[in-house]
């Protein structure tokens, strides 16, 4: 026969773990909460932060992108079409632009492959839509993009610029 | 007009279904806010804010969830037996708001003065597992009726804890009547003439015997979400669910009012001098609830085994002990009568 551990007994009948458990629980009921009002506070995000992308212009207009397709090659979700031809003042760019956001996985290569920093990944992650169709971006909606967020991308492509 | 509704029947009928109505309507909105209340203190513990969005501090958040539970669409599976699919929910709402009739709120504030009325508050409980059991068998799915079976056992091995309990609160008292027994614990010393402290371990015994019997964490294992889903509720939703919701909470607020009742003396102040009142068993009542929600949030759900364990092996000969001890303990008339009530008055 097993000897009868009495401390252990004592412990259980004495319900000392649950005395301790409300002890801790307790001191949490009137701990600080870490909640987030959401909508209307906001957590911190990172310079680096890969949200919804965008393609960006230069200071005088002109759109970035060379249509070099380094990022339609590098995209490991082949989200991005692209077709280019010369434009009339012989510069060559992009006719079509295509981001399929459904399959694009974030994760920032075509950032990182662009030689220009024409698309980069902006800090909106609150782009939910209603139809699946609303997700496949076009060129006109990633300038747009650009346009709405260039402001908060060029301060976070400056504060990152140190470590690259 | 007063003869009316003392003197006929018709107005004995009315003045009776008014009070019904009374109670039934307070209750359910008292558990309005007992919903939102153990959900803020849920996720209090959790450091988490809780519902804090519908109304002022979230505090129309059950409203919220009732207008969503009512205008939601009723499922009601193709194998299901339908008449006892519907009527499960049903059963498991009625119940607990039956056994309200012999709660007195005050003294004398009750609808009806039953002399059995433990008895019948411990009948409805043990009926209230039908509800369970209806659902889970109707619904013609595994998860369910598996629940189902577990909720059986479960609330059968702990009514019979609850039951011994009782027991030794009915020695002690010399009546089953709610009303007897609040008066039984009135005395010169305020909560100290209340039956917590000679029937002290027994609180505690009763406590999670009442968290088992409601199916309430740590012993939710008929809807133990990891393995059974939902248990006996998977297959419902709409106004079925929101009706085992609230049958399910109704019965935890009585199990409050059982506690205030039978241990911490109802309406009686707890410092002699201050007036006795219906606040006092609102305040008991709330603060046994909030023993249960913080159980809730504190505790982590209880292996099947463990509980058939608890329930058969350590409750059932403690509380079968105590009826025995409390039994020679009144007989004899000792610690100056606090187990023998009737003798001292009362």
């Amino acid at each position: 026969m097993s000897k009868i551990d009495y401390g252990r007994a004592a412990k259980y009948f004495l319900l000392l773990d649950f005395l301790k458990g409300f002890k801790l629980g307790f001191k949490y009921f009137f701990a600080p909460k870490s909640t987030l009002n959401y909508p209307h506070e906001k957590g911190y995000l990172s310079s680096r932060f890969r949200g919804e992308h965008a393609l960006r212009r230069y200071p005088n207009g002109e759109e970035r992108c060379i249509a070099c397709k380094l990022c339609e090659a590098v995209c490991p979700a082949q989200a991005i079409t692209i077709d280019a031809e010369p434009r009339e003042d012989g510069s060559r760019r992009t006719t079509r632009y295509d981001i399929d956001m459904t399959k694009c996985i974030y994760c920032g290569f075509c950032q990182e492959a662009c030689p220009v920093d024409a698309i980069v990944e902006g800090p909106n992650f609150e782009f939910s839509t209603e139809t699946r169709e609303e997700l496949f971006y076009d060129k006109t909606k990633l300038l747009e993009n650009g346009d709405r967020w260039e402001a908060e991308i060029a301060r976070n492509l400056e504060l990152d610029a140190p470590y690259r | 007009m007063y003869e009316f509704f003392t003197n006929t029947y018709f107005g004995i009928f009315l003045f009776i279904l008014g009070q019904c109505l009374a109670v039934t309507v307070c209750v359910l909105i008292s558990l309005a806010f007992l919903m939102y209340a153990d959900r803020k203190i849920w996720a209090a513990v959790q450091m988490r804010k809780g519902p804090n969005v519908v109304g002022a501090f979230g505090l129309l958040q059950s409203f919220a969830d009732f207008l969503k539970y009512i205008v939601k669409e009723v499922v009601i599976p193709a194998g299901a037996d339908k008449p006892v699919f519907l009527l499960a929910p049903l059963l498991a709402f009625i119940l607990p708001v039956i056994s309200w009739a012999v709660i007195p709120f005050n003294d004398g504030w009750v609808i009806s003065n039953l002399n059995v009325a433990i008895l019948y508050v411990f009948a409805i409980g043990s009926l209230e597992v039908y509800g369970v059991i209806m659902g889970g068998w109707a619904s013609n799915s595994k998860y369910p009726f598996l629940g189902s079976l577990r909720s059986a056992a479960q609330m059968i091995s702990y009514e019979v804890s609850i039951g011994f309990i009782i027991v030794g609160i009915i020695l002690s008292t010399g009546s089953m009547n709610f009303g007897d027994i609040v008066r039984a614990q009135d005395g010169n010393f305020g909560l100290f003439n209340w039956y917590w402290l000679p029937h002290f371990p027994m609180v505690f015994l009763f406590f999670i015997s009442a968290l088992a019997e409601t199916n309430r964490p740590p012993f939710d294992l008929p809807e133990a979400e990891a393995e059974l889903v939902a248990g006996y509720q998977v297959e419902y939703s709409s106004t079925p669910f929101l009706l085992f919701m609230i049958g399910e909470l109704m019965a935890v607020w009585l199990m409050c009012a059982l506690m205030t009742l039978l241990f911490f003396g109802g309406w009686l102040s707890p410092i002699p001098g201050i007036s006795d009142g219906i606040l006092w068993f609102l305040v008991k009542m709330f603060m046994v609830f909030f023993m249960f929600a913080m159980v809730k949030a504190i505790v982590p759900r209880y292996r099947y085994d463990q509980l058939m364990r608890i329930g058969w092996k350590i409750f059932l000969p403690l509380s079968l002990a105590w009826v025995v001890i409390v039994g020679l303990f009144a007989q004899y008339g000792l610690f100056a009568g606090a187990y023998a009530r009737w003798t001292v008055g009362g």
